[in-house]
């Protein structure tokens, strides 16, 4: 941790400050915390999976003020939102694509920790704290897509509930617990209500942690070595707030094609049919995001298994800090680890393109050799390659490596560089 | 024990024990109260309530159901499938070996006897959803003319017996009996 830089200005603030410092918490965090010079665009997800959180509690909030949680009344009670409440259909639309764009920057957020190390030491718990926020961001969406009460959700919800059943002797209990009943039915919507509007203070509180677990050893970065002295790092703010400012104002141009121009693209037309307890829709698939997972479940004929490899492939990533015996942290300096990665981020989008078919034939094939590649992945090339795998020399520092690369770029002759001299006079201007 | 001091400043051992009990004592008597008369009230409201409980009997005429044809009724909101089965359907359920099936049960097994003690086969009364993970499946389709479901591809025979794809079990055959020739009380 950094020392205080706080200065109260009026007399209120230096008043408050020796009652509660919460002002200075905030300077701290958020103003004054030296980050390293060196981060790029991937490191802006965590402020925009931040502004997510905060749409789709608002959004949340407020479509539970018109919404019905009985199985006779949901249905209409969302169409009542999307055709008569003043603005309900922006405000759902908002909510339902909010959830998919929650899910898109939290895997890239994902894949960028993987990629530069983010998880190695001293970042464990920085990383499990995230890798909880994502099972309950799983949980989160899978309740909340029961609520319209359509077809979709309703054997959305059946499926699911019905993985616990798989459980050996604790399973039909848990599931009795789960619907309240003998089967998917009135009080299973009521009680997935009451549990979609607990799990996002609770992701707000693990947000909170996860972010305490980053000041405390501070930001990676693309280099993945530690900050060594000030000249590594630059204030927060302006310089991440305008830099995280700027790529959450491109993300927003990007959710509002999908609120604005396509808002049933990432969803079902099945979920347009109220739910039908007599009749299952032909061809039944989760959302998109969770689509992978579903791959992973299905690519086994055992129902036991497949369920207990469906989880093991999210809490595998619990034990990843201590899987990968690499000491160099970024990817940039792993040639080989390099390009088995690139080939893990294909595998998920091969399992997710495969969850998406019918389990026969190609797709259930891929679906195979991907959850063959997803758990080898973590299991053998990590351990292995941190053994076998001689990385690239890294650099001394965060400060010198830039100071490096815009003195290269300055005598390669780009448009944009500048005299070496003054490179070295201000770097922290040429990042 | 037998080591302990028994004299000194520390005091009498006998006290320390005492003691020793009735924290122990103390612990098991508020753990134990907490669990039962907090954590499982908590935990047991999510269990089907009475109302729902209360559902737990069905009684279907069967006399409308013409040989060849289903019906899907609901028996405690779950779907269940009655199908009047032809003897053909009975004849091909009958003729598969044992060791041809993953749960092994035979087609008589599947039925249950009428009013008069003879197995009423033309009669297959069974939950309608999947055992692998809960969906309808799709009658006389599948690889064997019994049911097919179609969420993650199990195909059951005409007796309702899996035969190939993910689920582990049959169709569950709920309990049920005959009151007369045409009526089946399920529950």
């Amino acid at each position: 941790m950094h020392e205080s830089t706080y200065k109260p200005a009026s007399g209120f603030t230096k008043w408050l400050d020796q009652r509660m410092p919460i002002l200075r918490l905030a300077h701290d965090s958020f103003v004054d915390f030296p980050t390293p010079k060196n981060l790029n665009y991937w490191y802006t997800f965590g402020g925009i999976l931040s502004l997510c959180l905060v749409i789709q509690i608002v959004t949340g909030i407020i479509l539970a003020m018109h919404y019905v949680p009985h199985a006779d009344y949901a249905f209409r009670s969302v169409e009542h939102i999307m055709r008569d409440v003043n603005h309900g259909w922006l405000i759902r639309y908002v909510h339902a694509n909010g959830a998919s764009m929650f899910f898109l920057a939290v895997y890239l957020h994902m894949f960028r920790g993987l990629y530069y190390g983010s998880y190695k030491a001293p970042r464990e718990v920085l990383w499990m704290l995230g890798v909880v926020i994502y099972l309950l961001m799983m949980a989160a969406a899978f309740l909340g897509y029961v609520l319209p009460w359509g077809q979709m959700s309703y054997w959305g919800a059946m499926v699911i509930t019905n993985l616990f059943a798989a459980i050996p002797f604790v399973g039909e209990p848990i599931q009795a617990l789960l619907w309240g009943s003998f089967t998917v039915d009135n009080p299973t919507l009521n009680r997935f209500f009451s549990l979609h509007y607990l799990v996002p203070f609770m992701i707000a509180g693990v947000v909170i942690l996860h972010i305490w677990a980053l000041h405390v050893p501070g930001n990676n970065n693309p280099l993945g070595i530690d900050v060594k002295s000030k000249a590594d790092t630059v204030p927060f703010h302006p310089y991440y707030t305008v830099k995280d400012g700027f790529a959450i104002i491109v993300f927003v141009i990007l959710f509002a094609y999908f609120v604005f121009f396509n808002p049933n693209i990432l969803g079902h037309s099945d979920n347009y049919i109220p739910a039908n307890p007599l009749a299952t829709p032909a061809h039944i698939v989760p959302e998109w995001y969770l689509l992978p997972f579903y791959a992973i479940l299905r690519a086994v004929p055992d129902k036991l298994m497949g369920v207990v490899l469906m989880f093991a492939s999210i809490l595998i990533l619990f034990v990843l800090p201590w899987l990968d015996t690499s000491k160099v942290r970024s990817l940039k300096f792993r040639p080989i680890a390099k390009q088995f990665f690139f080939l893990f981020v294909i595998a998920c989008l091969v399992l997710g393109w495969a969850g998406g078919q019918e389990a026969e034939g190609l797709p259930l094939i891929l679906a195979r050799l991907g959850t063959v590649y997803y758990f080898a992945y973590f299991l053998v090339i990590l351990p292995l390659l941190g053994i076998i795998e001689t990385p690239k020399p890294v650099p001394d520092s965060i400060h010198k490596a830039v100071l490096k690369r815009t003195a290269e770029a300055a005598i390669g002759g780009s448009g944009v560089a500048v005299p070496a001299g003054a490179a070295a006079q201000k770097p922290e201007r040429q990042i | 024990m037998a080591q302990t001091q028994t004299h000194g400043p520390e005091g009498d051992d006998d006290d320390v024990d005492r003691r020793d009990f009735l924290y122990i004592a103390t612990g098991v008597f508020g753990v134990t109260g907490i669990a039962w008369g907090v954590v499982w009230p908590l935990i047991d409201q999510l269990n089907p309530a009475a109302d729902v409980r209360a559902l737990a009997k069905a009684d279907v005429d069967l006399s409308a159901i013409a040989e060849g044809q289903q019906i899907v009724i609901t028996w405690q909101k779950k779907p269940v499938f009655i199908r009047h089965r032809t003897a053909e359907e009975i004849e091909t359920a009958e003729a598969v070996e044992l060791s041809a099936l993953k749960d092994k049960e035979t087609d008589d097994e599947r039925v249950r006897p009428g009013p008069d003690g003879a197995l009423q086969k033309q009669w297959l009364v069974m939950l309608a959803n999947c055992t692998h993970l809960g969906c309808v499946p799709v009658g006389e389709a599948g690889d064997y003319d019994g049911w097919f479901c179609p969420c993650h591809g199990s195909h059951y025979d005409t007796a309702g017996r899996i035969r190939k794809g993910p689920a582990p079990t049959n169709l569950v055959v709920p309990d049920y009996i005959f009151l007369d020739e045409t009526t089946i009380q399920i529950g």
